[in-house]
């Protein structure tokens, strides 16, 4: 504007322009035009190509991969459902059943849709475990994992409200009994569950704004993996020594090693998705949802799907409802907390010998969690929910801070490299150092 | 250096296909399955007795002949009462029968259509678009003419109850008269495999002989019974062979991928070998 | 994902990368290199198979489908009159049409016309005053008037269309107006003398 003919020139001189393009390196000349405007190309190259990644991941490592996968397969068959799908307590139950039997490969897809949820928090837990036994979510990858968590949050609700949507007993009774959880909050609490609900019960608007939330929220779930996966390219990913790499030694690129490695996981993970959905697809699900939604009658003995059984068994096992409610959702808040819970600064439990095995027990705990969550609220199933409760709880609040104290992990392998060539029978190892606090990345 | 005290990957592959091993025969076992009885049964288990169907296992598919007599079967007892709402007559090609057999049959039927010009409802013969007829015009009629209790819609009964087409084939077997000491309530009836006993449904299939079958079976009442459970089973999944078939090329598919991905990963990371 | 990144151009191995050869694996590029290609052609097709399900879907479904044909009945029709019913959610127009109509449509000269089709084409021998045709103008879709007695009729006695000026003659045949062909003649036949069945 108020520059002078001198500085105009220099402006529009394609030589100084060319500054405030992307360096590309790209040979193809129209891909080579799009980086350099949009460096979208060099950005995959870089984070997903030449990324130096730790060379000693073991078949853990795949499940973000998958979930993605999931997503991506999630998304798909649901925008496509979504086109048959009619959000009416008068016609959601025959709609769905007409995508079963009229739409062209209607049940291909609903089929994948409703188990796809599943595998996907198959999927989620497996890489949630991995993360906590090789304490991934360590400093410096403390928001990599707290981002985690509201993935996972966000799948639940999304996938609760998409159970919802065959409008079935149990869509209808689990859509009941989950919103009046919120109930349980002192003096608001009625009014929100009126809120959520839009009238007096789970009726009609319920199934609408579910609906309509059930396709908004896994796009959120898509901006959040996004994130995660920023964070996860700062830091660089952890590995099962739970050591950083030191040199160029320790890491490898992550193509082509990771994404053919990833590609196995994929093909051996659509197998276990085909088995379910051609097979078996009805297997984890409740045969009370093809039952249509009568507002009128309970189902005798109501569950939620298995991957919310865990937290159920913790809702139930106080007696007192709003207590129940809170400890079901500090279960999850928890984990929020779990980075500064953990002051252990060993992060693999391969070398904390007194960790890795109140770790597994609460592996264990969380699968008798599930199981009596899908058993009825009497005794003696009360007793142990609560019993694994205790232990849910006093793992992350009591264990995790004591052992930083008190455990004696053992000594870590010099390098990456070394503990990898040490495995694959290579000459004798440097004596290993007494452990030491892990290095600052 | 230690090793860790025991490598925790193989063990906990070996725990993975143990339970795989542990689950797969429970998931794909049509065997006996316990249905549990509801609060007021005392949790008394229920054994559900295994009926061989000819879509049992991965690779059963239906015996065409078996399904088409439970369609008789379902249009001449159970269509007095129960409706088939998700069915429309164009559906039954899907158990062999040709589009004419299928139209002769749809027109057997009167189904409510209109409003004609005058702005009234008449009844017409039906097409094959059209809905299986239902008996009552809504669920308070059906009740009405049942004592109160709604006979439910067959659609997709076998995915709606535990133990699917082996527990449909036992509920309609499973009448006898109470044990001593139990007292059937009035307009109830005793059941061994119904959940709680005491079922509202009146025995449907009594007689041998009830039905006269076109292909000459001899209609015992067991075999009505697995008919109409066969046909009952193909209603609630149509695609069942469809599903099945497709599901073996896949996974035929997915497995020799498999293959050739595993392949290029292990001389891809060969390189790393060398070092 | 895998494919994708198989296209990129390399980078330089930081550490061994895939420039790195072995002796010892000497004949690994080739038989890697058929490796790929068979597991990426294979990958290739899964994908587009397993794409197919999802585009077929969108097509009609078996309800929709099995709605393709409707009766009519033909009693109620006075000469010069006509009805209009729904096939396949769109309108068909039933005329029953008088001798002078009939005599007005065949004395044109095919060769005058845009879409040249004679009027005995257009309707079923010994049946000629029925004309049956979609009710949708061939220009851009909108339902033309003359169905109603009241309705303009356009400049040759048939239907005109108002969005744009479409004129049809009493054999549903453009004559004037944008509209490229004739009104579409749906399949149908005669049930009986009174019945015709549409689809």
């Amino acid at each position: 504007m108020a520059a002078g003919p001198h500085e105009q020139h220099k402006l529009s001189d394609p030589d100084n322009d060319v500054r405030h393009l992307h360096d590309s390196k790209v040979e193809n000349p129209v891909l080579r035009w799009i980086d350099q405007r949009m460096p979208v190309i060099s950005m995959i190259q870089l984070e997903y190509g030449s990324f130096p990644t730790p060379r000693n991941f073991n078949y853990f490592w795949n499940f973000g991969a998958l979930a993605m996968v999931t997503l991506a397969i999630m998304i798909a068959t649901g925008v496509i459902l979504s086109m048959q799908y009619t959000a009416n307590t008068h016609l959601a139950f025959d709609s769905v059943e007409r995508i079963m039997r009229d739409v062209n490969y209607g049940w291909l897809l609903r089929y994948a849709h409703s188990n796809g949820a599943s595998m996907f928090f198959i999927v989620t837990y497996i890489h949630m475990w991995r993360t906590l036994y090789y304490g991934s979510y360590k400093s410096p990858r403390e928001l990599l994992w707290m981002l985690g968590v509201v993935l996972f949050i966000l799948m639940m609700a999304t996938a609760f409200m998409g159970y919802v949507l065959p409008w079935g007993q149990m869509s209808f009774w689990g859509a009941t009994v989950i919103t009046n959880l919120f109930s349980a909050l002192p003096l608001i609490g009625e009014h929100i569950v009126t809120w959520l609900w839009g009238g007096f019960s789970v009726d009609n608007p319920t199934l609408n704004r579910f609906f309509s939330l059930h396709f908004l929220l896994p796009f959120l779930i898509v901006g959040v993996t996004f994130l995660h996966v920023v964070a996860l390219h700062i830091t660089g990913s952890n590995n099962p020594l739970g050591i950083e790499p030191k040199t160029k030694k320790d890491t490898i690129p992550f193509h082509p090693y990771y994404t053919v490695k990833d590609s196995v996981g994929i093909v051996v993970y659509f197998i276990v998705f085909a088995i379910l959905v051609f097979f078996m697809p009805n297997y984890l699900g409740h045969p009370d949802n093809y039952i249509p939604a009568n507002p009128l009658v309970t189902p005798a003995h109501i569950v939620p799907e298995w991957y919310f059984l865990p937290f159920y068994a913790i809702l139930r096992a106080v007696p007192d409802k709003l207590g129940g409610v809170a400890l079901m959702g500090g279960a999850l808040v928890i984990l929020f907390f779990l980075p500064w819970l953990d002051g252990s600064p060993v992060r693999s439990m391969r070398f904390r010998p007194i960790a890795k095995w109140l770790f597994l027990l609460w592996t264990v705990n969380f699968f008798v969690l599930g199981w009596v969550g899908g058993k009825p609220a009497e005794q003696p199933y009360i007793l142990i929910a609560q019993i694994g409760t205790a232990y849910y709880f006093a793992y992350f609040l009591v264990l995790l801070p004591l052992l930083a104290k008190f455990e004696k992990p053992l000594p870590l392998p010099e390098s990456i490299a070394s503990a990898v060539l040490k495995r694959r029978g290579g000459g004798p190892l440097p004596a290993g150092a007494t452990a030491k606090p892990m290095e600052k990345a | 250096m230690r090793r860790p005290m025991f490598n925790l990957i193989p063990t906990l592959k070996a725990a993975a296909v143990a339970a795989a091993l542990a689950l797969a025969p429970a998931a794909l076992d049509t065997g006996a399955r316990a249905a549990e009885g509801g609060p007021g049964s005392g949790h008394d288990v229920i054994r559900i007795p295994d009926t061989k169907f000819t879509f049992d296992g991965i690779f059963g598919t239906f015996d065409r002949a078996s399904v088409q007599r439970g369609f008789q079967v379902y249009k001449e007892v159970c269509s007095a009462c129960h409706s088939l709402r998700q069915l429309s007559y164009r559906h039954l090609t899907g158990i062999g029968l040709t589009p004419s057999q299928v139209a002769a049959i749809s027109s057997q039927f009167q189904v409510q259509d209109g409003p004609n010009d005058n702005g009234e409802m008449f009844e017409r013969p039906a097409r094959p678009s059209d809905r299986f007829r239902r008996p009552f015009a809504n669920d308070a009629a059906a009740r009405a003419a049942n004592n109160g209790a709604l006979p439910p819609d067959l659609s997709v009964m076998v995915k709606a109850r535990e133990g699917g087409a082996d527990y449909m084939h036992a509920l309609l077997v499973g009448y006898e008269e109470p044990p001593p000491g139990v007292t059937v309530m009035e307009g109830m009836h005793y059941n061994k495999y119904f959940p709680g006993h005491q079922i509202a449904m009146a025995p449907p299939l009594n007689t041998d002989g009830q039905v006269t079958y076109a292909d000459g079976t001899t209609a015992t009442v067991d075999q009505m019974a697995t008919d109409i459970a066969s046909f009952l089973a193909w209603a609630a999944e149509p695609e069942l062979e469809q599903r099945r078939a497709m599901g073996v090329r896949m996974i035929v598919f997915l497995t020799i991928l498999g293959g050739l991905v595993y392949a290029v990963k292990r001389k891809i990371w060969s390189n790393l070998h060398g070092e | 994902m895998a494919d994708v990144l198989a296209n990129l151009p390399k980078t330089s191995p930081s550490g061994p990368g895939p420039g790195h050869v072995d002796p010892a694996h000497g004949e690994g590029p080739v038989r890697r290199d058929f490796l790929k290609l068979a597991a990426g052609s294979f990958a290739a097709v899964g994908t587009v198979v397993m794409a197919w399900p999802f585009i077929h879907s969108m097509n009609p479904s078996q309800d929709v489908l099995a709605l393709a044909s409707t009766e009519v009945d033909l009693t109620p029709i006075a000469e010069g009159q006509a009805v209009t019913v729904m096939w396949r959610g769109k309108p068909v127009f039933v005329r029953r049409r008088t001798p002078q109509e009939i005599q007005e449509a065949r004395s044109v000269p095919v060769s005058e016309l845009r879409d040249p089709a004679t009027d005995q084409s257009r309707v079923k021998a010994g049946k000629e005053q029925w004309l049956v045709v979609l009710g949708v103008c061939t220009h851009l879709g909108c339902v033309p008037l003359g169905q109603k007695p009241t309705d303009a009729r356009g400049d040759y006695g048939g239907w005109f269309c108002p969005c744009h000026g479409s004129h049809y003659d009493t054999a549903g045949r453009i004559r004037r107006g944008p509209a490229p062909t004739n009104l579409a003649i749906p399949d149908y036949s005669f049930t009986s003398d009174t019945r015709i069945r549409v689809g």
